[in-house]
């Protein structure tokens, strides 16, 4: 089948567009790095037809990558049913993102640099999902993290771009150190890393080791795709180009948190605490973050929030038992969010780079194809039947409710709050009188079609991928539960939410002042997004700093690790001296040198070597 | 068993690769009065293009893979290894030489002739099955790298440097041959595998005792062309002295072909005697690493720098020797393989950078050098990270798997010292990558020249061999473990 040409395309996009970009013309680059993506997708719809229905687990060899003692790596690609919708959706998604980038970034410098990283990405994204072990995920994960943060600090002479960059590595180090761990106890405890071999030896190991692999995985998930605690690096990551946040901070990287849940799912299935611990972490950041993507301003900021929120809906669905649902919501949160980004990024570059929605409006007549593509998203996340999200999220809600009915009105209620936020911004930013001083312009076709494709996706994809079906049999069965009460309680609390923000922002636009005025604690709580960037910095950065800066290094490292090796250094030296006084030059020292040797060593062999 | 004297044709195809490249040099030879300066670089191009044909056919041969000429010769996994090493070893001196030799307005017949040459006795150590063949190939291989040492003829360190070589190294191998005469006295045989047995045998009644002088003896020769301690002593000088792409052929191609044979004669015919010797090695083996590392420490000549760096690397092959077993024989495969790579691309830098006349060598010389040209910054740093053995790097897993097999045999202690000297050896690999990035251009850096393409190819291809050496480790590893059973 040839897997390995999946990421290959992508790669050598990369390698050309990196080494020659420099002095190729816009042409030359855009052909290259469109091209390998659009290679990768239909090389990807080519291994699909091959494969048929993929019914079972397909492996690819290619090599022992690691061989230590027991450790035993492979360098092997596996596609499975996951793996499809996941390919598809990386590459097929990221396809159209490549070609709106053409028109965005088309005013930009470092033009070969954008596109030879975003090659570079698809690289890694499209090894994560491949992946047939653990370490060779793992390498995907490094590696879309490294594109990450060299994309979000893309701007580099913008000092809160370099901060955002640093701010996401350093957030992921930590989750990333989970996921290792994560790791070495699964080698440890199951002797390899394949998947095919851990997930057949899980039941009947002890369920407190499950557990604690799980947790370990689940801190590895909440470092990438953004949940509580290590979600705070995600809404800065909108420094980075709106392209980027389409691509890699909504639709496909941060989600690979998700998947590596989804792909374990064998063990949380045999680890209840974890699972448990999986849903209530979901849950509070998909509530939390909702209610502060109500009062944000910055139009990226807002759909950044929302993208922590979604995620944590995709948690919720994986740790209710329901993976195939938070699949699904995964599909159809890469249309409708890439959506929404692409559109806000339409509306950026219309207004020259005006971010805050206090300073748009009625942009709905001036900027026509932005608005209703963006509208078709806005529906979908809404939740209103039948376009997309409606069915993915109706289905993690309904899961929610099997397993406890409490989840299921946290689910619907933060359903309403992102119904509420998302109209809040369209109303903002497309309705009323225009606040602004620019003078808004349409994008260009080569933006405009990649959006109205995925408003054909997020309005239509619901139905015409029924994503839940096609994992059937890869996930343990959801209990089915058709109680149209649920399911009408929760889209009525959308449409409530739809209905309030038109009441706010469109009826009577004097209301949410005199709210905030009334409420003025919860209003600035929220605002300031609980203060948790404060907290964080006062309880965590500053200490670490400090300590670092007084204790570790003036103290131990100035004063005991350098004053120590300088002392050895200086005696090494010292012996290096010596050293060289035997390097004479002379050749007859040199010749006695060598006698001397030999004497030694013959004598040596005689005594011991040849007398057994 | 000898039925017949004349060789079978698939015998003669086993040598194969020797056969192409004696004959290539050969016609360099008779070429050479023939034709005129303005062909200087044809030479170049048929070395390049006869060492890959050579080096195709190594990998050809080994699909029959057997003995040849009355088991004279062994094509085996092992050697294959080795051949495709120290050929490739050729291809990446051929490349910077091209630049070197104009540079120095030398002539070029005569040094790709003695080039190839060098490489053929070379290959026939790395096959020979046999005491008297392996002698030979040495020979072959050592001659002409005496000449090669003293290319240049009107400057008086390359001479020196000549002549210390060759004296030295006549002597060194008066040593190694006076093993093999003591062993062909004592069991009638110089096939290592006859040895072996004759040994195993017990039939030399007292004579064990001069098994192991014949066993310190050969390892005199080949600790000196291991350039081990306490034979390492010509190395600074010789490498000093003799033209840059030279020294960096020396320290890898002659070396591996050189360990090549020290792993066949010690783990085949003196594998019974091995307690005895592991100790020896041992010893040597700290001296080596322990030596090199220090005195490397207080060297302001890069190419001196880099003499006793590879003494110390040599050391470490040598702990892979004393492990006595197939993983550090694989280990030592795989090192040789990844120190070809990266000191061949350090040296490649040091001949770009050092000027005509070498007149730049002084590690002051390399200040600036990452804001003037960071292209070759980059690819020097690739180089010098993989020589500290940096994950990511070949280096970094050749040092693992050596010491991992060390362990293994419960060499603990050679172990902890090795990665102390390993810690040691850090210093002055940064101290050359803070003048590169940390201080301004000096002289050198400001007169440095565009990269010719011959050049280019000479530091992007060891960078690459090394960065896959380091990410894909299991390509070379899963061979060297392979082939590491035939030197048994």
């Amino acid at each position: 089948m040839q897997l390995w040409l999946i990421p290959a395309f992508p790669l050598a996009g990369f390698l050309i567009n990196g080494l020659l970009g420099r002095r190729a013309s816009k042409g030359f680059i855009n052909a290259v790095a469109i091209g390998s993506v659009l290679l990768s997708f239909a090389w990807v719809l080519k291994t699909i037809m091959g494969l048929g229905d993929v019914s079972s687990r397909y492996v690819e060899h290619y090599f022992t990558w690691i061989q230590s003692g027991a450790l035993q790596v492979n360098f092997d690609f596996a596609v499975d049913r996951l793996t499809v919708v996941m390919l598809l959706v990386v590459t097929g998604v990221g396809a159209l993102i490549h070609i709106y980038s053409v028109g965005y970034m088309g005013h930009e410098g470092g033009y070969y640099r954008f596109f030879a990283y975003l090659n570079l990405f698809m690289f890694f994204m499209l090894t994560l999902v491949l992946a047939a072990n653990y370490l060779v995920l793992f390498v995907g994960w490094e590696g879309v993290g490294l594109c990450s943060y060299l994309l979000i600090g893309f701007y580099f002479l913008r000092q809160s771009a370099t901060n955002a960059g640093n701010k996401a590595f350093i957030v992921n180090r930590i989750g990333d150190f989970g996921f290792s761990l994560a790791i070495f106890l699964v080698f440890l405890n199951f002797g390899t890393l394949d998947f095919g071999g851990v997930f057949a030896n899980v039941p009947g190991k002890p369920e407190t080791l499950l557990n604690t692999i799980g947790l370990l995985l689940l801190v590895g998930a909440c470092g990438k795709s953004a949940q509580i605690p290590l979600y705070v690096w995600l809404p800065d990551a909108m420094e980075g180009p709106t392209p980027v946040s389409a691509l890699i901070h909504a639709a496909t990287m941060v989600t690979a948190g998700v998947y590596m849940v989804a792909r374990s799912n064998v063990i949380y299935i045999h680890a209840p605490v974890a699972q448990e611990a999986v849903a209530l972490i979901g849950l509070a950041t998909a509530f939390f973050s909702a209610t502060i993507g109500l009062l944000q301003n910055d139009i990226k900021k807002i759909f950044a929030y929302s993208t922590v929120s979604q995620l944590g809906y995709m948690f919720v669905g994986a740790g209710v038992g329901a993976f195939s649902a938070g699949i699904y919501h995964l599909v159809t949160h890469a249309f409708f969010k890439a959506l929404l980004f692409l559109g806000s990024g339409s509306v950026i570059h219309a207004l020259s780079g005006e971010q805050d929605v206090r300073r748009m409006g009625g942009l709905a007549k001036k900027i026509p194809w932005t608005f209703w593509t963006m509208l078709c998203a806005a529906v979908a996340i809404a939740g209103v039947p039948p376009f997309s999200g409606f069915y993915s999220k109706d289905m993690i809600l309904a899961a929610a409710y099997q397993r406890a009915p409490w989840i299921y009105w946290v689910g619907a209620i933060t359903a309403g709050l992102t119904a509420f936020y998302v109209f809040r911004a369209i109303f903002l930013a497309f309705f009323g009188a225009y606040r602004g001083h620019e003078h808004p312009h349409e994008s260009p076709p080569v933006m405009i079609l990649p959006l109205a494709a995925l408003a054909f996706l997020s309005l239509a994809g619901g139905f015409l991928f029924d994503v839940p079906q096609f994992l059937e049999r890869l996930f343990p069965p959801i209990e089915e539960s058709h109680d149209v009460t649920l399911v009408a309680v929760s889209v009525a609390i959308g449409l409530a939410g739809i209905g309030l923000a038109a009441l706010f922002y469109v009826v009577k636009p004097s209301l949410p002042d005199s709210l905030a005025a009334s409420f003025s604690g919860v209003y600035k709580l929220i605002y300031n997004k609980y203060f948790v960037d404060e907290i964080y910095d006062a309880a965590v950065v500053k200490p670490v700093v400090n300590g670092s800066r007084s204790l570790l290094w003036k103290g131990v490292d100035v004063g005991l690790i350098d004053a120590g090796v300088n002392g050895l250094g200086w005696s090494a030296r010292g012996i290096g001296g010596i050293l060289r006084l035997l390097q004479s030059g002379s050749i007859r020292s040199y010749a006695t040198w060598v006698v001397f040797g030999s004497v030694v060593l013959m004598v040596a062999m005689a005594m011991a070597g040849g007398v057994r | 068993m000898y039925a017949s004297l004349v060789p079978t044709s698939a015998e003669m195809i086993r040598f194969l690769p020797e056969l192409i490249l004696t004959v290539v040099a050969t016609l360099f030879m008779v070429l050479d009065p023939l034709l005129g300066r303005q062909s200087r670089h044809v030479y170049g191009h048929f070395s390049i293009l006869a060492l890959l044909g050579a080096m195709a056919a190594a990998v050809y041969v080994y699909r029959d893979p057997g003995a040849a000429f009355s088991g004279m010769l062994m094509v085996d996994g092992f050697a294959t290894f080795f051949r495709v090493v120290v050929i490739g070893v050729g291809i990446l001196t051929v490349l910077p030489s091209y630049r070197y030799l104009d540079r120095e307005d030398a002539e070029t017949g005569e040094y790709h002739a003695l080039l190839l040459f060098s490489i053929v006795g070379q290959c026939v150590m790395v096959t020979a099955n046999e005491l008297i063949m392996i002698f030979i190939g040495l020979e072959i291989s050592s001659i002409a790298s005496y000449v090669l040492a003293g290319y240049l003829r009107d400057d008086r360190r390359a001479n020196e440097a000549a002549l210390k070589y060759f004296l030295l190294g006549s002597f060194a191998t008066a040593f190694f041959l006076y093993g093999v005469a003591l062993i062909y006295g004592m069991t009638g045989s110089t096939n290592l595998a006859t040895v072996r047995r004759a040994i195993l045998g017990g039939s030399l009644g007292s004579a064990p005792i001069f098994i192991g002088v014949a066993a310190a003896l050969m390892f005199v020769g080949l600790g000196f062309k291991v350039s081990g301690a306490p034979f390492q002593i010509w190395a600074p000088d010789v490498y000093q002295g003799a033209p840059t792409p030279v020294a960096a052929f020396l320290s890898a191609g002659p070396k591996a072909a050189a360990f090549a044979i020290f792993l066949r004669i010690f783990l085949t015919a003196f594998q019974p005697i091995g307690p005895g010797w592991e100790p020896l090695v041992w010893v040597s083996a700290l001296a080596s690493m322990t030596l090199g590392n220090f005195a490397a420490l207080t060297q302001s000549n890069i190419k001196r720098l880099l003499a006793y760096s590879s003494i110390a690397h040599a050391g470490y092959v040598l702990v892979a020797l004393a492990a006595r077993s197939n993983v550090g024989t694989a280990a030592a495969m795989f090192y040789m393989a990844a120190y070809a790579f990266m000191n061949i691309g350090a040296f490649a830098v040091v001949s770009h950078l050092s000027g005509k006349g070498e007149r730049y060598l002084k590690v002051e010389d390399f200040a600036g050098l990452g804001a003037k040209q960071p292209g070759t910054a980059a690819l020097l740093s690739i180089f010098l990270l993989s020589l500290i053995g940096v994950p990511l790097t070949g280096g970094f897993f050749g040092k693992f798997y050596i010491f991992k097999a060390a362990l293994d045999s419960h060499l603990v202690w050679l172990t902890v010292l090795g990665l102390l000297n390993s810690a040691v050896a850090a210093y002055y690999y940064l101290r050359i990558l803070v003048m590169m990035y940390m201080r301004e251009p000096g002289e050198a850096a400001s007169r440095i020249q565009p990269l010719t393409p011959g050049l280019r190819a000479a530091l992007v291809l060891p960078a690459l061999g090394t960065l896959v050496l380091g990410i894909f480790p299991g390509w070379v590893l899963d061979f060297a473990g392979r082939s590491s059973v035939f030197v048994r």
